[in-house]
């Protein structure tokens, strides 16, 4: 049998560049990025994210989940030669020669505050709450920005008809990032129009399944106790038993 | 190293194995191997890092001295605190309020919003980040959170699972709290407006996950910790409870009692600190991924750094079961852009099968966590069955697109909207090819331990999340962490408004919990350079640091 410590040991050397900071060494392939204007040569193989952390930066801001559910590492860049403002975010985006970038580390945007027990799902109720949507100029910026690919001048466009649905399903993907509402020349904030019209129709526009209250009901009458208190009184080998001979549906 | 050619998104010289994979797809939908028995499964765990010899040592000092622990985890565990006591004024008070809530994931979020429910006023709540309110491990969750809730299910079947997966450690009255709690937790999300996936006749769409007897997990596609976290963190903000972002707590406040009456914040922009005194605090941190213990990548987000855990045994809060370390037995290997990211299993869930580079499956797909990421290690490094990436990785194959034989054409992108972007945005097409995965720290299964009122061993001290112990034993099962968040995050919120209305009042706020934990520290021989807790992780580039200086 091999030494299970020297195959731990084998793991930890092959994953050292990601779980200590990176050291030069092997590494032939280089761009050179600039942040916030100053030239740095970095592994050309990086995401923006790791790039900034070999240049010698440690994250307060711009890093959360660094797997592209969290959005807080929203990112604009221009790339040599390039009239372009690209978004992205940075722990999603490899970097690329002659990027340069800055980070967004707050968003301006005011949410409105709602009782989504006192609202009624109708076309207005957006509206009501998000007024400037009816400012849309339909220039698709909010789309292009998007590090998503959202259709979210669609899904403005659905706001302002009243279309709860299209609305929440177009948003749903939304890690609000906020882009959208940085670069909306109507100065919309998209992410909380899209919040607001996917917890409408969560709670208006789908029913509610019988089988939860059903349940919530057995438990409450105490349908369950004797078997708990059985279940609780077990020993180790009469759980394992019981555990081992358990049928799956 | 000459330059590689990629095809598809893969060096050439994977294609072999590639077309292995594509070619035996079709025998191997009617031969999933058999789950193993539990003598299999014990003669495979030996390779698991939690068994591996070298990972793990006694704690020197505090209340669970001589327990067994990570060494990592035992280094923050064994460190001085980050602050001098006689440097901070106590008697200033910046925020006094009736509950200190830190850490804001779904934990912490829920536990705002049922405080506030049961009658203390929002100006009464504080809720404190160390990133944004949000940034969490939660936010992250793709697989789904379970509840035993349609009829051929039943809570018990659930505790059994779960209790059986924790190989039968887990503290029997909490986990029966958190499966009777599930199905109410799904229809409080649902009426707070959470979009779960529904079938064509308005059901839950209720999948399979390692482990379990039955489909209970409720998904929201593989966004369902964003789903609920941002429904949650929605309703916070329009209750207006007051939130502080970037201002991490460093260390509990106690009074001559021993109770917990607060925290010390640390803004991370600034330096200045912050002094709450808080009738309760909850602990809502989450757990230590960012350890990265033995070596391995992780799936967390930057914050894991287990601090919460530093602080509260600091005041002496038992902690229990963390002798263990979950490992997901599936995290990505290639590209490197994302190495050690969370390939949920809700991919095995629907179909997807783990193959050797020959596209042989060599393990049932969905054994409880621990057994299946042994089985890949196994493969990769006793069996050497393995693909070797570029940067030095041995991993196997996750065949994704067999998802669209099983599941239906279509349900990858349906379903996994959010993992389909992630490898199209590095040049891989996962309904069509195979993507590469190897084990990835995933979960700290233990924790402080609690009462089913999210309770401590120390009074004012309420715990929700990951940061606790016992729920899940020595080993979780997908779709209960989501759960254990809210359910703990729930109870924690609720009794903690309940121990503030009996009436409770601090003492006076000192920090002698700390100084009496240094004292324990000089006795074990802990050197003062190890500092904790750790706050963030360090990435910077090894060339820069060699070079790096302080002149301001």
């Amino acid at each position: 049998m091999s030494d299970e410590k020297s195959i731990m040991e084998r793991i930890r050397e092959a994953n050292k560049a990601y779980t200590t900071g990176l050291d030069d060494e092997g590494i032939e392939h280089w761009v050179t990025i600039y942040l916030m204007g100053k030239a740095y040569k970095v592994p050309a193989d990086l995401t923006i994210m790791q790039a900034i952390e070999y240049a010698g930066y440690q994250f307060i801001r711009g890093s959360g989940c660094r797997a592209g559910f969290c959005g807080a590492c929203a990112t604009v860049y221009r790339k040599k030669g390039d009239y372009k403002l690209h978004a992205a975010l940075a722990c999603q985006t490899r970097v690329e020669d002659g990027m340069y970038l800055v980070q967004i580390p707050f968003t301006p945007a005011e949410k409105a505050s709602y009782n989504i027990n006192k609202e009624v799902p109708d076309e207005q109720v957006l509206l009501k709450y998000y007024p400037e949507i009816a400012r849309c100029v339909s220039c698709n910026t909010c789309t292009k920005a998007c590090p998503q690919e959202l259709q979210v001048m669609d899904y403005v466009q659905a706001a302002l008809r009243g279309d709860l649905q299209k609305t929440a399903e177009l948003s749903f993907d939304c890690i609000q990032c906020g882009l959208c509402a940085l670069r909306c020349p109507a100065e919309i904030c998209q992410y909380h129009v899209g919040q607001l019209a996917r917890r409408m129709y969560g709670k208006y526009g789908l029913s509610e399944p019988p089988s939860p209250a059903q349940r919530i009901q057995e438990i409450e009458q105490g349908r369950y106790e004797d078997q708990f208190n059985r279940l609780m009184k077990m020993g180790r080998d009469e759980l394992e038993k019981l555990y081992n001979e358990r049928e799956k549906e | 190293m000459t330059e590689l050619k990629f095809i598809r998104g893969y060096p050439e010289y994977m294609l072999e194995s590639i077309e292995l994979v594509h070619r035996t797809r079709d025998r191997r939908r009617k031969e999933i191997p058999a789950s193993m028995t539990m003598q299999e499964r014990e003669d495979v765990l030996h390779i698991h890092p939690d068994y591996a010899p070298g990972g793990k040592r006694k704690i020197k000092a505090g209340p669970n001295r001589g327990d067994i622990t990570p060494n990592e985890l035992a280094d923050l565990l064994e460190a001085w605190p980050r602050i001098d006591p006689g440097d901070i004024d106590l008697g200033n008070i910046d925020h006094d309020v009736d509950i200190l809530i830190i850490g804001g994931g779904l934990a912490g979020t829920a536990a705002a919003l049922l405080a506030n429910d049961n009658g203390v006023p929002k100006e009464g709540i504080l809720l404190t980040n160390k990133l944004r309110h949000g940034d969490s491990n939660s936010i992250m969750a793709q697989g789904g959170t379970q509840a035993a809730d349609r009829p051929e299910d039943s809570p018990i079947l659930h505790y059994l699972d779960a209790l059986g997966g924790g190989h039968f450690t887990n503290k029997p009255d909490v986990l029966k709290a958190m499966v009777e709690d599930a199905p109410s937790v799904i229809r409080w999300l649902g009426e707070l407006g959470a979009m779960f996936d529904r079938d064509e006749q308005g059901n839950f769409i209720e999948l399979w996950g390692g482990g379990t007897s039955r489909k209970r997990m409720h998904s929201a596609k593989d966004y369902t910790g964003m789903e609920e976290l941002r429904v949650l963190r929605d309703e916070f903000r329009s209750r207006e409870i007051p939130v502080l972002e970037f201002y991490p707590a460093v260390e509990l406040l106690t009074d001559r009692a021993g109770r917990v009456t607060g925290a010390i914040l640390w803004n991370t922009e600034t330096g200045q600190y912050k002094v709450v005194r808080a009738k309760a605090t909850i602990l809502a941190t989450g757990g230590f991924g960012r350890l990265h213990i033995r070596g391995f990548p992780t799936t967390n987000h930057y914050g894991a750094t287990a601090d919460g855990i530093v602080l509260a045994y600091r005041a002496g809060a038992k902690l229990r079961d963390l002798d263990t370390v979950q490992y997901h037995p599936t995290g990505a290997a290639y590209p490197q852009q994302i190495i050690g990211l969370l390939i949920t299993e809700k991919l095995r869930g629907m179909g997807a099968q783990v193959l050797n580079k020959r596209g042989e499956a060599f393990v049932y797909p969905l054994e409880p966590r621990d057994i299946e990421a042994s089985a890949i290690i196994r493969e990769c490094y006793e069996h050497e069955n393995c693909i070797v990436t570029p940067t030095r990785m041995r991993a196997v194959w996750l065949d994704s697109p067999l998802i669209e034989e099983v599941s239906g054409k279509g349900s990858v992108e349906r379903e996994l909207p959010a993992m389909v972007r992630m490898y199209k945005r590095f040049g891989i097409d996962m309904r069509k090819d195979p993507i590469l995965v190897f084990p990835t720290l995933h979960y700290q299964n233990g924790g402080v331990e609690t009462d089913p009122k999210g309770h401590t061993n120390i009074e004012g001290l309420f715990v929700a999340g990951e940061i606790s112990g016992g729920v899940h034993g020595k080993n979780r099962l997908i779709g209960n962490s989501t759960l254990d968040c809210m359910v703990f995050g729930r109870r924690a919120g609720t009794y903690a408004a309940q121990y503030v209305k009996e009436g409770v009042e601090p003492g006076e706020l000192t920090l002698k919990h700390v100084e009496g934990y240094v004292e324990l520290l000089k006795e074990a021989g802990i050197p003062p350079e190890r500092k904790a807790p750790m706050l963030l992780p360090d990435y910077r580039g090894k060339t820069v640091l060699a070079r790096m200086i302080d002149v301001l």
